[in-house]
């Protein structure tokens, strides 16, 4: 099969980190913080770089837009698996203000420019959890989706897909093109091993602007402020049902 | 750079500026340390830092600015650390392996998939030819679980080491691609029941077949890490050798060994206090047929490969142990904020800041010493950083015995007990001032060959000065009266003419002497690592590079009190 897969991967605060408000409110602490792969950008990856091995698709393209620092999160898709990497630079201003709308253009773009069959993307970022982009990318291609992805099979030219729902699994048989989000469950990603790391410092990264794709990044959302959510107020401890509700009464709960 | 800190630099440096006198005889030639690398780079430079300490000198040249890698490379080494963090933190459990005492293969299948079992093999020979900077940095994160560090470290930082920097061209195309792999497990056999720290006394023995196409190994040794496992092996056997005058002498040669070729027995492995995963046993060779094509170097140069086989991986015990304390501190940390006693946080009160103060000092010299050192090693030629790496050694294996052990106390009962990894830790770490060379005989081999050098040269001049070379009578006083604005000890052991002190020859038995000598150098050698990390941070406007001036100085100032003591008390035993 001659079908070429993009993989979006997002360059977040690693999960493990705590988290600090910047003073003058504006956002989160970045600067010398720890980062890495957004989780479910690294099991998009696995599921493609799976495929390819299954030899389902025949190239693994992985793509990330931001500054020269997520050269570094490329890389890691690179040493896990993906042929070459395309560097959509944004950087200072653009990058604060970048969201999932411009994403999802830069995306539809690029998918257009790269002749891919396949988009895979996590189903959300850990920095903002829009859980925004892989929709919106399907929508602006005019191609079906497939999110919340735990179980992902190509059947002839047709996308079979098990979503994960609020009321259990659901089972829905997509054309491609097509654009598939990846949930927690879908598969368990490789380490990126050092000997495949070195190989990867030979595959090829492209850069481009969001102009040489006709997109326009700026922002149509302003962020007013960011604030650490409030501090667990202490309980109270009621002796019967009665005073917990003279209590909730109080409150004006009830 | 600051003009402060290079007065400070040679206030300090100027106590260790010392008149050794001439070393007339040479007792024991136990302390050979020749480079015989066979790879010829650039043009060789010998760097003599540590020795020209002795001196007096300091060879600013060598150690400032602190070496530096490119950003290539840090990318590149930022990008190597991470899947192995990651692989520690969430598939090493250190506690399993310490009560089951073994690895499980799952874990060693993932160190090997990792490529850690080739870190330092060269490209084409199938490891990631990484350099000792690089291969620091990765121990940092291996020595988490005790074990596994020291399994890995057996297998490549002296196990297959022999065949990488003394094999031929055909030894390594034949044995380095699967070692690298982790394939095949290697290990250093050179240690036997009664040749410890002695090792020039040990009794395996090597004879040659009749057809001269092989030599017959027998004898047994003892204390081999991965003995048990390893399928090839670097051992260390007398043979006997006919030298320029005829003389049939005995003299120890290096083989590689391959367990396939028969008569290899390995005991059981050891019931140890720490380290426990790793496996520890005796093994035996009786009558093993080992091919002449299979001897590293030269019949008879054994001795000297052995010597630079664990002087090249000595510095990286500096890192790991940085990269062990650097994780208590964080462990530790937590629980001081967070307990409570008399209504305060352990935080707030002194003696527990007192031990997170010296965690944080030890690991900020040992890390700088053994990047300092591991740096130097990178530089193109081969230089030999034997001495350096003895002093890293020293201090790294000594320094985490105490962080360990405060860290475990900030804990209290809690550290006292299984549930905390801290008893481990201790138990692990306590290894550290024994293998590689115990540190007794470290300070020792800092001691004698730095004065070896030194007498060498002083010698040397001295001979100028009988032959009423002028100039250099000038040059040692001038040296001397400059010594004495600052402050000089003067051992009162040469005389005007240069007179042997007789107490000088037997300088070898006076091992309490030569005990403080080391302390003296090592402190120097660290002030020095710590110094040139410094004053390159503030150059370059490193963040937090405050802090770092903090430690600097706080550590400068105890050693500089430590060294004045130490030398006080040489003085006084005369």
């Amino acid at each position: 099969m001659s079908a070429r897969v993009l993989v979006g991967v997002k360059r977040v605060i690693d999960y493990a980190v705590k988290i600090r408000v910047k003073p003058d409110r504006t956002g989160v602490v970045t600067d010398g913080v720890k980062h890495s792969m957004n989780p479910f950008c690294e099991i998009a990856v696995e599921e493609a770089v799976k495929l390819k091995e299954k030899k389902l698709v025949k190239e693994v393209v992985a793509v990330s837009c931001g500054p020269q620092q997520v050269q570094e999160t490329i890389r890691t898709a690179l040493a896990m698996g993906a042929d070459r990497g395309i560097h959509v630079e944004v950087s200072g201003k653009d990058y604060e203000t970048l969201g999932p709308l411009q994403v999802s253009k830069i995306l539809a773009a690029l998918a257009k420019k790269e002749q891919a069959d396949l988009i895979i993307l996590g189903k959300q970022a850990i920095d903002d959890d829009c859980n925004q982009t892989g929709q919106m990318t399907a929508a602006l291609l005019d191609w079906p989706q497939g999110t919340f992805a735990s179980e992902v099979n190509i059947e002839a030219d047709k996308l079979k897909v098990v979503r994960e729902i609020d009321g259990g699994l659901e089972t829905i048989k997509i054309n491609l093109p097509a654009v598939v989000t990846a949930d927690l469950r879908l598969n368990t990603p490789r380490y990126a091993t050092l000997p495949n790391i070195m190989k990867a410092k030979k595959k090829k990264i492209a850069n481009v602007k969001p102009a040489d794709l006709g997109v326009d990044v700026s922002s149509r959302l302003e962020v007013l402020k960011v604030d650490e959510p409030p501090q667990r107020q202490a309980g109270v401890k009621v002796e019967t049902v009665h005073d917990l509700v003279g209590k909730l009464k109080e409150a004006g709960r009830i | 750079m600051n003009l402060n800190k290079l007065f400070g630099l040679s206030r300090s440096v100027s106590l260790g500026r010392n008149v050794f006198a001439p070393r007339v005889a040479q007792k024991g030639d136990c302390l050979h340390h020749f480079q015989s690398r066979r790879f010829i780079r650039s043009s060789a430079r010998s760097l003599t830092y540590a020795k020209d300490l002795f001196l007096g000198k300091v060879n600013k040249a060598e150690v400032f600015p602190f070496p530096e890698i490119s950003k290539e490379e840090l990318e590149e080494l930022n990008q190597l650390v991470q899947p192995v963090e990651k692989f520690f933190n969430e598939d090493v459990d250190s506690k399993k392996i310490d009560h089951e005492a073994v690895i499980p293969p799952e874990t060693l299948n993932g160190l090997k998939e990792l490529g850690l079992f080739g870190i330092q093999v060269p490209e084409e020979y199938g490891g990631l030819g990484l350099s000792n900077t690089m291969y620091a940095r990765v121990g940092e994160i291996t020595s988490l679980d005790g074990a596994i560090a020291v399994t890995l470290a057996a297998h490549q930082a002296i196990g297959l080491k022999g065949i990488l920097i003394a094999g031929n061209d055909s030894q390594k195309a034949k044995y380095l691609p699967r070692l690298a792999t982790g394939e095949h497990i290697a290990a250093f056999c050179l240690t036997e029941p009664g040749s410890g720290s002695d090792a020039a006394s040990i009794q395996t023995r090597a004879t040659l077949t009749e057809d001269g196409k092989h030599f017959l190994l027998n004898g047994t040794k003892f204390w081999i890490s991965n003995g048990g496992w390893a399928g090839i092996m670097t051992v260390f056997a007398r043979t006997e050798v006919i030298d320029k005058d005829g003389q049939k002498k005995d003299k120890i040669t290096a083989f590689i060994v391959e367990r396939a070729f028969g008569g290899v027995t390995s005991g059981k492995p050891e019931d140890k206090l720490g380290i426990r995963g790793s496996n520890t046993c005796e093994i035996t060779f009786e009558d093993t047929k080992v091919p002449i094509e299979n001897v590293i170097g030269e019949v008879g140069g054994g001795f000297k490969v052995a010597m630079n086989i664990l002087n090249n991986g000595r510095f990286s015990m500096g890192s790991a142990g940085a990269g062990m304390i650097k994780r208590l501190i964080e462990l530790t940390s937590e629980y001081a904020s967070t307990r409570k006693q008399f209504n305060r946080s352990l935080s707030e009160f002194g003696m527990i800041q007192d031990k997170f103060a010296t965690m944080a000092l030890n690991a900020f010299v040992m890390e700088s010493m053994a990047y300092l050192t591991a740096g130097m090693m990178d530089r193109p030629g081969v230089p030999d950083c034997s001495l350096e790496a003895a002093m890293v050694k020293v201090f790294s294996s000594e320094g985490s015995w105490i962080c360990v052990s405060e860290a475990l106390q900030v804990l209290g009962g809690l550290g006292f007990t299984k549930n905390y990894p801290y008893e481990r830790y201790l138990r692990d770490c306590r290894i550290l001032q024994i293998f590689e060379g115990t540190n007794e005989i470290l300070r020792m081999y800092i001691a004698l060959t730095g004065m070896q050098y030194a007498g060498k040269i002083l010698t040397g001049k001295i001979k100028y000065m009988k032959k009423g070379n002028v100039g250099v009578v000038f040059e040692i006083l001038g040296k001397k009266l400059k010594d004495s604005v600052v402050r000089t000890v003067d051992f009162g052991l040469t005389g005007k003419d240069g007179v042997v002190h007789p107490s000088l020859t037997t300088i070898v038995e006076e091992q309490l002497v030569l005990k403080k000598v080391a302390d003296v150098l090592i402190n120097l050698y660290a002030m020095t690592a710590v110094l040139s990390r410094t004053s390159r941070s503030v150059s370059i406007g490193l963040r937090n590079h405050d802090h770092e001036v903090l430690l600097t100085n706080t550590f400068c100032k105890d050693a500089h009190f430590k060294n004045n003591f130490l030398l006080t008390q040489l003085q006084k035993s005369e």
